[in-house]
């Protein structure tokens, strides 16, 4: 039977626990966008939608055999920087240069980038001896380093971050050395000054609202005074779903993207919070075990950058929502409404599922 | 196990797999702890600084908002309206609302001057009205805006973001300037005010009485504030009230003022500057309260600009001055009844003792003549006939045998030289002189010529016009002298019936023999009615009988307007007229002093705008008096 059919043509390949916990943290996210949104059942329905498209990319990428995956992975890597750099040129958007229009669509390729660099850095890992050495370091640091730097000057922050992070999550999972590591940890520490030089003035203003931002409560300071309340006076048990003031009265901004844990902390209390908290963890357990269980670097190092990547997310996002970090536009994963991150996050968990459907047959 | 992974050029897929899982353990381990850092953050946001952040959230949910009372209506002694609130808009803006700070708001105001008429003045105050305001507040704009700029704003809301037109109830003068110098108005609250008034009683309250009656009344037209507690969401938008306690308004006030008599003594007075004042002698009660030239008061109310205000200042004749509190005049001969009142209550002349007039009187030692209006004089008169026919040489002989000090203790009994007290700020209080008050002023000894001259309300004599009337009111009813009042009633809201107002008694003036004091009635009756009277023509064809006195002042200087009175000496050289009455004579009703500037003599000039006033007010009052 081996060869005579396509592979993925047979049972379909998916691992229901990793199902299962998106499908509840999507659940309680369409919860809470209900209660964010004023209600409004029709936004619900709208993310419902995008999440349905998701799901489906997720269960059609898992049904790949990951080996087919690492084909294309270096075409979908070009065409990605191909995109951004007509973006840089075509791209729309406000401010910023997000966006690429091309007749019916509207998408921002820095999203494919999510997913290629991680994909390419694994590809080009793959059949390299590891713990890396110093050349394929330095090529890993250029693959990722494109991108993200095309990213960071559309200026989208919180895309940069998340495509470098996924790329570092890479070289340490193939053994980047401790000491390189933190000697990169240190060199970015040091460039600090520099990343000032070089930031917008918005984005100045982001981190100095975040450093004081009692100093223009009703300015710059607003959003982090505003989300901090609604998190603080959610207290243990929230105020309970559709209760919460500072949702309802429009005292949180963006509270359906970017600070929807705000009003989850709000309504929930700590908790939602913790318990949401538990299932992310739950999640990146076992996108990390699926990578333990593969059989190839590659697929490996893919599902493990995938997985952590995932945290960077929740960290961030949580972060910021509790005033600890500046506003950067990271979202809350499936949870936050949108439709472009959630599909590129669900696409991720597709491959993983992809690799771990097809662990047995390698063998 | 030591390895040296980048000397091996052999790819060990055991070893990979077993770098890859410790790799994946410790990041697991290390992301697990930041989780719970995280997640610690929650924990002292929502556990430990619950009650805090609790506070701040339902601080931001709910607001209290005043509730501003209505306030008080104004009417005149027949129940006709004088100070009303009417419906009106004004524009608001809400600085922190606009969107792009400085330039979005210029932007803004730039915006709105295509649909509502903003001129240099309106932006030049909302900028300076901005600073008294808190951060969160509505800064109004403009106000009474017209039906069509509240239209044009409508349509074109959408795109004014922060602005918005806010009706309210706008304080309107239906007798515009007549009643001016009686009601003042109201104007824009300053930050000079909220330092004089109950702040939380004024929060909300964009007006406050500036001068006159709507100033001193403050307090009662006022009211006292409401509250609303409402649940607002981030944009202020009210979304709900939860507890609402309503505003109390302000009382309506009924002031003595008849609108009819004060209309006739305008309409008489016609172009000329001066003042009428009238008073029920009865009660103390004013009539009328008239000073001319005046302004309409309903131009301050929406904040008047910086032009217009020079224009009201720098008109001629004044418009601001208010005569008939302030205006100081010589007050002539009008001072003879007093003084021969004097004369008769010290003793020192009695009803029959008569003097010689030949037109000229000299001060024994001196050879400065002191003249009759008459030449060669009247001849023998008597107290009577030297009011009749206001013989300065009875009155120069009587006054150095009084001396200044007796003439000032008894004169300043009927108020003269002292504020009367009338309910209204900003009165003067004329001059009545005396040997100490020219030694501490003027450091000078007090000369035997001056009290000559003031036996004849000449040299440092200085009256108000209010002080005049209500010496007069004090000298037909016996010597009771009230502190005039505007107000006459007070009606509370809610209640039907109205609190009548009484005039307190400033001091009864001792009457050592009550015929000395029907003598100066009697003479000034035939200043009216005598064959001689100087005032003779003003009862032709009244319905009742007047008496009075006619003067005529030097024009004069007083205070601090003095330079820019001596200005106008240059240009107007004319006498100023004076004329007092009381009518009807048996029974008086009413007291009235007429000054005119620059009139020339009383007699002609004064006394028919006197008369004029007392027509309008005994034909009403005698028809209505129901006979006991």
């Amino acid at each position: 039977m081996k060869g005579l059919v396509p592979a993925w043509v047979g049972k379909p390949r998916l691992d229901p626990v990793l199902l299962i916990l998106i499908m509840l943290i999507m659940a309680f996210g369409l919860f809470i966008l209900y209660s964010a949104s004023g209600p409004d059942m029709a936004v619900v329905e709208r993310q419902a939608i995008r999440l349905g498209f998701g799901i489906f990319v997720m269960l059609a990428i898992s049904q790949v055999p990951p080996r087919i995956l690492r084909l294309w992975t270096p075409w979908l890597y070009g065409i990605g920087i191909a995109l951004l750099l007509a973006t840089w040129i075509l791209g729309v958007g406000r401010g910023t240069q997000r966006w690429l229009d091309i007749g019916l669509l509207r998408f921002q390729p820095s999203e494919i980038m999510k997913l290629a660099v991680p994909m390419m850095v694994a590809w080009y890992l793959h059949p390299k001896v590891l713990p890396p050495g110093w050349k394929p370091v330095f090529v890993t640091l250029g693959i990722m380093l494109i991108p993200v730097l095309l990213i960071a000057r559309q200026p989208d922050l919180g895309t940069s971050l998340l495509v470098a992070a996924s790329g570092i999550f890479t070289l340490y999972l193939a053994g980047l050395r401790w000491r390189i590591l933190f000697g990169f940890v240190g060199l970015a520490t040091a460039a600090a000054p520099v990343l000032w030089l070089v930031m917008k003035e918005y984005q100045r203003d982001r981190v100095r609202t975040f450093l004081n931002p009692e100093a223009d409560p009703l300015g710059h300071g607003w959003n982090i005074i505003q989300s901090k309340v609604a998190v603080g006076s959610g207290g243990l048990t929230g105020k309970g779903w559709l209760n919460g003031t500072q949702s309802h009265l429009e005292f949180i901004p963006e509270r359906h993207t970017d600070f929807i844990l705000a009003v989850l902390s709000e309504e929930f209390g700590l908790v939602g919070v913790t318990l949401l908290m538990l299932a992310y963890m739950l999640l990146i357990a076992r996108g990390l075990y699926i990578a333990s269980v593969a059989r190839h670097t590659g697929s490996r190092l893919l599902a493990g950058a995938l997985s952590l990547t995932v945290f960077v997310y929740v960290l961030v996002n949580g972060a910021m929502v509790a005033g600890v970090l500046p506003v950067v536009g990271v979202p809350l994963p499936l949870i936050s409404y949108g439709g472009t991150s959630a599909v590129t996050l669900l696409a991720g968990f597709g491959m993983m599922m992809s690799i771990y459907g097809h662990r047995k047959f390698i063998k | 196990m030591i390895r040296f992974a980048s000397d091996s050029t052999i790819k060990d897929e055991r070893d990979e797999r077993q770098l890859f899982n410790r790799r994946a353990r410790i990041g697991f381990l290390i992301i697990s702890l930041m989780m719970l850092v995280l997640l610690s953050r929650y924990v002292w946001l929502q556990i430990f600084a619950y009650d805090s952040f609790s506070t701040r959230s339902e601080s931001n949910r709910v607001s209290v908002r005043p509730v501003v009372p209505n306030r008080g209506m104004i009417y005149d002694r027949r129940g006709r309206i004088i100070a009303e609130n009417e419906p009106a808009y004004r524009l608001e803006i809400m600085p922190e609302k606009v969107p792009g700070k400085t330039a979005g708001l210029k932007a803004l105001l730039d915006e709105l001057s295509t649909l509502i008429d903003l001129d240099e003045d309106d932006r030049a105050s909302f900028h300076r009205s901005r600073t008294h305001y808190r951060i969160f507040d509505s800064v109004p704009v403009k106000f009474n805006l017209s039906e069509r700029e509240v239209a044009r704003f409508a349509v074109n809301r959408h795109h004014l973001q922060g602005a918005d037109v806010v009706p309210y109830l706008s304080r309107h003068y239906p007798y515009g300037e007549l009643l001016t110098h009686v009601l003042g108005y109201t104007g824009r609250l300053d930050a000079d005010d909220i330092a004089s008034v109950d702040a939380g009683n004024y929060r909300g309250t964009r007006t406050i009485g500036k001068i006159g009656v709507e100033q001193f009344r403050e307090k009662e037209l006022h009211g006292t504030v409401g509250f609303e507690r409402v649940e607002t969401n981030a944009s202020g938008r009210v979304l709900k009230v939860l507890e609402r306690q309503d505003a109390i308004p302000g009382n309506d006030l009924v002031l003595s003022i008849d609108v009819a008599v004060q209309t006739a003594a305008w309409d008489a007075l016609g172009d000329r500057p001066g003042s009428v004042v009238a008073i029920d002698p009865a009660d103390g009660s004013l009539i009328a309260l008239v000073s001319k030239p005046a302004y309409d008061p309903n131009a301050f109310v929406h904040g008047i600009g910086q032009q217009a205000y020079r224009d009201i200042l720098n008109a001629s004749g004044r418009p601001l001055f208010n005569r008939a509190l302030s205006g100081g005049y010589e007050p002539g001969s009008t001072l003879k009844p007093f003084v021969g009142l004097a004369g008769l209550e010290l003793g020192l002349v009695s009803a029959q003792t008569r003097v010689f007039s030949n037109g000229e009187f000299y001060i024994e030692g001196y050879s400065r003549p002191y003249r009759d209006w008459k030449d060669g004089g009247h001849g023998w008169v008597d107290i009577k006939s030297a009011l009749e026919q206001s013989v300065n040489t009875y009155f120069y002989q009587l006054a150095m045998d009084m001396g200044i000090d007796r003439m000032h203790d008894y004169l300043s009994q009927f108020g003269f030289g002292a504020p009367t007290g009338i309910d209204v700020q900003g009165e003067g209080g004329g001059l009545l002189p005396s040997r100490e008050w020219k030694l501490a002023i003027h450091e000078e000894p007090w000369y035997p010529g001056e009290t000559v001259i003031a036996g004849i309300g000449q040299g440092f004599n200085v009256v108000t016009p209010l002080q005049l009337a209500n010496a007069v009111a004090t000298l037909v009813n016996g010597g009771i002298r009230y502190e005039p009042r505007l107000l006459y009633a007070t009606k509370q809201a809610g209640i039907e019936r109205a609190r009548p107002a009484t005039a307190p008694v400033a001091l009864q003036v001792p009457v050592n023999d009550q015929q000395n004091w029907q003598t100066i009635l009697d003479g000034m009756d035939r200043v009216v009615n005598g064959p001689r009277g100087t005032a003779r023509g003003v009862a032709v064809d009244a319905h009742f009988r007047t008496a009075g006195k006619t003067g005529t002042a030097q024009v004069y200087t007083l205070g601090a307007d003095k330079e820019y009175e001596e200005a106008e000496v240059a240009q107007h050289l004319r006498d100023h007229a004076l004329f007092i009455a009381f009518a009807p004579v048996e029974a008086p009703r009413i007291a009235i002093a007429v000054v005119v500037e620059h009139g020339g003599a009383g007699s002609t000039n004064a006394a028919p705008i006197a008369r004029a006033t007392l027509d309008a007010w005994l034909d009403q009052e005698l028809q209505w008096e129901p006979e006991p």
